[in-house]
């Protein structure tokens, strides 16, 4: 049997605020299209933007991938690094490492990773110090 | 779907084939199909903006005539608080409620008593019910489709009591009904409106299964008669009135102001409640706990069928409703808890019935399809040129590729191909 995918892939620049949330609005589009479940798009749209908030705030910058099947939405965030020291602290809630004038800006509560295995169904994240980080996330539609 | 009656109507006659209300509309709800323009009826939500653009005045609202109040034996009008922007802050009101009546109307009803009442309820509401937040008005009609249609994940949100002008429609004929004993039917109940989307929402009303209004009457074909005939006011009466908090609901930010919520978002114009709608589906506004979106600029005062300037009928309303007057305008209709009790017990505020997504945007109902059919959009959208300058007669190159796979337009109406 043959499953139609939609592969959708967003470049996310390092500090650029003002584009951030252009991937996850873009989905959301995307998903309402399918005739997903509005509850669902919202979860989606969630774990996205986080995962684009903390590719702008964290990282060197890096891509988003979206696949849609008819089972499963699958995010998948990819960054150049810097990587991540203490995994286990950073998805604590409240744990944040972002700047004081990222802070000043209302981002940087230290929700994001924790919201990010809240709202989705699988959870993977791999990254250490130096080293790239990706995160992994599927939201199933059945 | 079932039937969806909207007051938006296009005069064919009237229409050259422009694309202005095309290119405007919040919900790419027109197109433009062998020079006339045309509502696709599911996706309209009543804002009216293609009203407010149209040069041909092709575009207009169904509202009622006059004549329709020979259908009662007793009949009220209950003017929308935009009224008050349309005269001189200086104008007694009580004369323009007697023009108002030598229509031929029994008696006046101010729609701003109504939202004092709400303004009640709903600052009792906020403190005392855990709704998720930010919770959201739903007072501008047009804003509670456009969520029905692009935001449905955000319908629970949506604070739960009908809007000013139900409330004021159930209370007048209540009140007509009691005093004089006419039978619920006798009494006519008419709604003196700033837009089109109030007028849908008393043909085809959300939360509740019928509206209590019997028709809507546009201020602006209203509004040269008022004046005339309030030259031959002779007497004058004292009518009820609302608060000058009630009075501010006229513009945005007034409905936030009179609940007293230190933490709300006002926005007024489509465009705006579209973006902050996005950010709350986000998560980004969780701290927020009041939204105030109106689908008009400056709010009802920018109702495309009123008569004055917005913004100056937003500055009578700003004067009206911060400036102490001289007379303290206060009605005893609402001032009393029990009234509000009764109002309450006899449900006259909250909505009965629940409101529906809308999945007017799905291409199809097997997602298997829906994705294949989303695939072949993006096939067709890396042919087409990508200006979206609307000569095929949809406003994007998106909604020409969707219109192809939905079967509605060729490729070949695109005039690059």
């Amino acid at each position: 049997m043959s499953h139609s995918l939609i592969k959708l892939e967003y470049e996310i620049l390092e500090n650029d605020f003002s584009r951030a949330g252009e991937a996850s609005s873009n989905m959301k589009k995307m998903l309402t299209h399918l005739g997903i479940n509005s509850k669902i798009i919202r979860k989606a749209a969630i774990v996205t933007y986080e995962a684009e908030m903390n590719i702008v705030i964290h990282s060197k910058g890096g891509k988003i991938f979206v696949t849609v099947s008819p089972e499963c939405i699958e995010i998948v965030a990819k960054d150049k690094g810097p990587g991540i020291k203490d995994l286990d602290l950073a998805m604590q809630e409240g744990y944040s490492t972002a700047p004081n004038d990222v802070r000043e800006l209302g981002f940087g509560a230290g929700m994001g990773l924790p919201n990010m295995r809240k709202f989705c169904d699988d959870f993977e994240i791999l990254s250490s110090e130096g080293n790239e980080t990706c995160v992994n996330m599927k939201i199933y539609l059945k | 779907m079932g039937k969806y009656i909207h007051s938006v109507l296009l005069n064919e006659d009237k229409c050259i084939g422009c694309t202005h209300c095309m290119r405007r509309c919040p919900t790419e709800a027109i197109r433009v199909r062998n020079k006339k323009a045309h509502i696709i009826k599911e996706r309209c939500v009543d804002c009216g903006e293609c009203i407010r653009v149209c040069p041909s005045h092709a575009q207009d609202s169904i509202t009622d005539s006059l004549d329709k109040l020979k259908e009662f034996k007793y009949n009220i009008a209950i003017p929308g608080i935009t009224l008050y922007g349309q005269f001189s802050s200086k104008t007694d009101m009580n004369k323009v409620y007697e023009g108002i009546k030598m229509l031929g109307f029994d008696d006046v009803f101010d729609e701003g008593i109504a939202a004092d009442i709400l303004s009640v309820t709903i600052k009792d509401m906020i403190k005392n019910n855990n709704l998720p937040k930010p919770i959201i008005s739903s007072f501008c009609p047009a804003v509670l489709r456009l969520i029905q249609v692009r935001f449905s994940s955000l319908i629970d949100n949506i604070i739960t009591v009908e809007s000013a002008m139900e409330v004021a429609g159930r209370i007048a004929k209540d009140m007509a009904m009691k005093k004089y004993g006419y039978k619920k039917e006798e009494v006519g109940v008419f709604y003196l409106t700033p837009c089109p989307a109030k007028v849908t929402s008393i043909k085809n009303p959300i939360g509740i299964k019928d509206s209590s209004l019997d028709g809507a009457i546009a201020i602006n074909k209203i509004y040269g008669e008022i004046v005339k005939k309030m030259k031959d006011v002779e007497s004058i009466c004292e009518y009820e009135r609302a608060t000058p908090n009630g009075i501010g609901w006229a513009r945005v930010g007034g409905q936030s102001y009179s609940i007293d919520v230190d933490n709300y978002i006002a926005v007024d114009g489509i465009e705006n409640v579209i973006n902050i709608l996005e950010e709350i589906e986000l998560g980004k506004l969780d701290g927020v706990v009041f939204f105030e979106g109106l689908a008009c600029i400056g709010g009802c005062v920018g109702g495309p069928l009123n008569v004055e300037n917005p913004f100056i009928a937003k500055s009578i309303i700003r004067e009206l409703s911060t400036k102490a007057t001289e007379k303290e305008y206060k009605s005893s209709i609402y001032t009393e808890d029990e009234h509000i009790d009764y109002y309450l017990k006899n449900e006259f505020i909250n909505w009965t019935e629940n409101i529906e997504p809308k999945g007017i945007l799905t291409l199809d109902d097997d997602i298997q399809k829906a994705i294949e059919k989303f695939e072949k959009i993006e096939e067709i959208l890396d042919f087409l040129p990508g200006l979206d300058c609307g000569s095929c007669g949809a406003p994007t190159c998106r909604a020409l590729a969707e219109d192809v796979v939905r079967g509605f337009a060729n490729v070949e109406d695109c005039i690059f191909k």
